[in-house]
């Protein structure tokens, strides 16, 4: 449902301003929202201040150097630091994205960090994904086929193969997902763009034999159609995909099996 | 273990407004605008139905300067809701997903819109005086 303000327990107050270095020359603001679910306090947004001289490239970067030197409890989801884990995925700038293939220099102003959009927080930047994991059990996103295995791989043609480029490539960092309107306000039903496309990579793979079963679990007023083709989807992907025309082709389907 | 309470992490108050969003949103506002505009000009043709004396009404309605900000608006939001519906129609067919034929097909949709909008206000203006 469309709720546009935050809960009472979920409004964002001021927090603590961390004193600028001594010697810095090249000093970026950092707003982070926080929230200790010990303190039973509401979030809060600490700003830093970051020497870029001392600083590598990313807002990862920025945000490893606050934790290691300014204030160790900050917390967030981290690995790969090279936009293949999928781990870093914040709102940066207004705009969720990887925080490791995210450049300082890109943002202009005070870098606003915050948790994925319309999450529950667990802590300061980590959300609780359970509903979107959830989500992507229920496509079962693996290979389903009723023919016996042939003894060596299931083949498929350069063609076929090529109609999987622009799918196999989602991390699964939910930044499409927490960016969709339609998922803030219908997330429970409605199965948002990063499952969808992955949905559609198990449609599209020429391997595997359960098309029909997938698009009949898809077939649903919410789960796939509650996509209005809003399209933040595919503006704020950082691998460069599109979930927004992934979804379009699951309607295009589902349209084309009634003709 | 109950469920904990958690905070919602911020969502519209700090999302930046894309251009995807922004215009898909006023796709729905015209066309509510639209729907509300129907019932307008139903109004205006029971009154030209009604008599000669209701439909003076209806004209001093529409022809105030507030009615003819809502004209306007209306105008505007026929134009775009028409413009933007072809380009919805389009996405169901496949085409303009990629993210700069997304731009130029919303910037598309705006000059359209604006443009119409200006040619019909002149052209009413100058015939109606």
């Amino acid at each position: 449902m469309v709720e546009f303000n935050l809960p009472a327990n979920s409004r964002i107050r001021e927090g603590k301003t961390h004193p600028i270095p001594a010697g810095a020359k090249r000093v970026r603001r950092f707003r982070i929202y926080r929230y200790d679910p010990e303190s039973g306090e509401n979030p809060r947004l600490d700003t830093f201040h970051v020497d870029l001289d001392s600083c590598g490239p990313m807002v990862l970067d920025a945000l490893i150097k606050i934790k290691n030197e300014m204030d160790s409890s900050l917390t967030f989801r981290r690995s790969c630091r090279e936009g293949v884990c999928g781990s870093c995925a914040f709102n940066i700038d207004g705009v969720n994205t990887l925080a490791c293939t995210k450049p300082i220099e890109d943002i202009k102003g005070d870098v606003k960090i915050y948790p994925l959009p319309h999450m529950p927080v667990i802590k300061d930047l980590v959300p609780d994904l359970s509903v979107p994991y959830a989500q992507y059990r229920l496509i079962q996103p693996w290979l389903q086929a009723d023919t016996p295995p042939p003894a060596g791989e299931r083949l498929q043609s350069p063609e076929e193969r090529e109609k999987l480029d622009g799918l196999w490539e989602c991390i699964l960092c939910f930044c499409c997902q927490t960016s969709c309107p339609s998922y803030w306000w219908n997330g429970d039903r409605y199965l948002g763009p990063a499952v969808l496309l992955q949905a559609y990579r198990w449609i599209a793979d020429s391997r595997d034999e359960a098309t029909g079963d997938r698009l009949d679990q898809l077939n649903d007023p919410y789960r796939v159609f509650r996509c209005h083709t809003i399209m933040n989807c595919t503006s704020t992907c950082p691998k460069h995909l599109n979930p927004g025309k992934a979804v379009a082709e699951i309607k295009s389907l589902l349209a084309q099996r009634t003709l | 273990m109950p469920a904990p309470d958690r905070p919602l992490s911020p969502h519209i108050q700090v999302y930046r407004p894309q251009i995807t969003s922004v215009l898909s949103i006023l796709h729905r506002i015209t066309g509510v605008a639209l729907t509300v505009g129907t019932l307008l000009l139903t109004y205006w043709l029971v009154a030209a139905a009604y008599g000669p004396e209701m439909f003076a009404d209806a004209q001093a309605v529409m022809g105030s300067w507030i009615g003819q900000l809502v004209l306007w608006g209306f105008t505007f939001a026929l134009y775009y809701h028409l413009a933007n519906g072809i380009r919805h129609l389009a996405w169901d067919f496949g085409w303009g997903f990629e993210l700069p034929r997304l731009r130029t097909t919303g910037l598309a949709v705006i000059a359209f819109a604006a443009g119409a909008t200006l040619v019909t206000l002149i052209v009413a203006y100058s015939i109606g005086g």
